[in-house]
């Protein structure tokens, strides 16, 4: 059943992200301003968005670990996030690459990267003080705890980062005003669905191989107390 | 008085008294306050201008390095003889226990911050004592958000392997919001602007929302959530 849903994701990623890359490189034109770099635009954004969407995940599963204590939930948060911090990795490298290009800057103290930036630090100390824990109860219990705890300061980070003392580059179109051409819409939105369809996929492959590590760690206790 | 709120301040008591007896965490973080106020020295050669324009930044370097020693001591202090799993076994609610402790790293950070912040003035020459009525509500509101989610996760860390090194790497990511409020409005009102009536630009006022905003939502989150930590 698992292994099905696994194949029958990566199958559909396959088929939307492929044409989609085809129309992407070889279909669209050049933007006016940017030349051939905006083209980053179409995993850029697709990371980010699904970054925030498994880490909304994993906040209602480690709320609902807490609740119910069933590890199910545990194992999908820590896949929600291992999948989410990676895809904020690669929104937060394909940012600098084309703020390299357009900017001549690597980084830019500008609000949304900033606060990606926080995101990431967040993230990344829940990875790291998960494999510290040794007994399964006390790791998801703890972890589920740092989860919401790191949820909850990220609407604190988008507050500060707007207080007036902070500066800010990017370009107000991408976050306020600004408009996609409509030939641009539909691409865009296709690279959303198959980073999306892609992520899902491993995000099961990781769900199973934590609840089998789980079952393996608990054998080799039971082992080592006979 | 409520029971649990009575119990909170028997826990602070025993806290604050245990430590003014020995002294190990205020003396080692006040001291360490110091050693990065002069390394600070070395790192910039500013004017004074400049100086003025960065002095909430260090300063609130200095406060959440010092807080972190601080809040780290809060639960491991009760681990020798077994002493946390007697506090959790005693009818105290987690809350209480939890509540205690932050207050009394509250005060221990508070007096290690009011030790520094003349030092700071002395050595890097700036007037701390133009708008210090604000400066003490920045300082009180700041420092209670470091003290409440760095005993939450002091909770979190106590039992784990690497506790030191753990401890920090969860604590400063999520006080961003707060260090970039607290250093807004000390540099505004370390320069002179005052953050009410006359004169304010809002910039200083902007920024303290931000800190009252944190603290609501940590302390809450805190007071709420401890129970799950402490008895795992």
């Amino acid at each position: 059943m698992r292994e099905k849903a696994i194949y029958i994701l990566a199958i559909l990623a396959a088929l939307v992200m492929i044409p989609n890359l085809k129309t992407v490189f070889m279909g669209l034109p050049d933007e006016a301003m940017q030349g051939a770099i905006y083209r980053i635009i179409f995993i850029h954004v697709p990371a980010a968005i699904n970054a925030q969407v498994f880490f909304t995940v994993s906040l209602v599963t480690s709320i609902l670990f807490l609740v119910k204590k069933n590890f199910l939930w545990d194992s999908i948060s820590v896949s929600c996030i291992e999948v989410g911090t990676m895809l904020v990795v690669v929104n937060l490298v394909t940012g600098s690459i084309w703020g390299r290009n357009q900017w001549g800057i690597w980084w830019a103290w500008d609000l949304r990267m900033t606060s990606q930036l926080m995101c990431f630090l967040l993230y990344l100390g829940y990875l790291l003080v998960r494999p510290a824990i040794a007994e399964p109860t006390q790791r998801a219990t703890l972890s589920a705890f740092v989860a919401i705890f790191a949820y909850a300061d990220i609407p604190l980070v988008l507050m500060a980062i707007r207080l007036p003392n902070v500066r800010t580059q990017h370009p107000g179109p991408v976050l306020e005003t600004g408009t996609m051409a409509p030939e641009f819409r539909a691409p865009f939105g296709l690279g959303v669905l198959a980073v999306f369809l892609i992520c899902t996929a491993l995000i099961l492959i990781r769900q199973h191989q934590e609840t089998a590590q789980r079952e393996i760690d608990s054998l080799r206790r039971e082992l080592h107390s006979i | 008085m409520n029971r649990g709120l009575l119990t909170a301040l028997a826990i602070a008591r025993k806290d604050l008294q245990t430590e003014l007896r020995t002294k190990e965490s205020i003396n080692a973080s006040a001291s360490f306050a110091l050693v990065i106020l002069v390394l600070f020295s070395f790192a910039f050669d500013l004017g004074r201008e400049e100086l003025y324009a960065i002095a909430g930044g260090l300063l609130w370097l200095v406060f959440s390095f010092a807080g972190a020693l601080i809040v780290n001591r809060s639960f491991a202090r009760e681990l020798p003889n077994d002493c946390l799993d007697v506090l959790i076994a005693s009818p105290a609610p987690a809350w209480s226990i939890f509540l205690g402790k932050s207050v009394a790293a509250f005060f221990l950070l508070f007096i290690v911050e009011l030790i520094s912040l003349p030092v700071f003035g002395l050595f890097y020459n700036i007037h701390w004592t133009q708008n210090f009525p604000g400066l003490l509500l920045v300082m009180a509101l700041a420092t209670w958000g470091i003290t409440v989610v760095g005993t939450a996760f002091s909770a979190v860390t106590v039992n784990i392997r690497l506790r030191e090194l753990m401890l920090p790497v969860l604590l400063y990511p999520i006080l961003i919001p707060l260090l970039i409020g607290a250093m807004g409005t000390t540099t505004a009102l370390l320069q002179g602007e005052p953050m009410f009536g006359p004169g304010a630009t809002g910039e200083a006022f902007a920024s303290l929302r931000l800190l009252i905003g944190f603290d609501v939502i940590y302390t809450s989150l805190a007071l709420y959530m401890i129970e799950f930590i402490l008895i795992v």
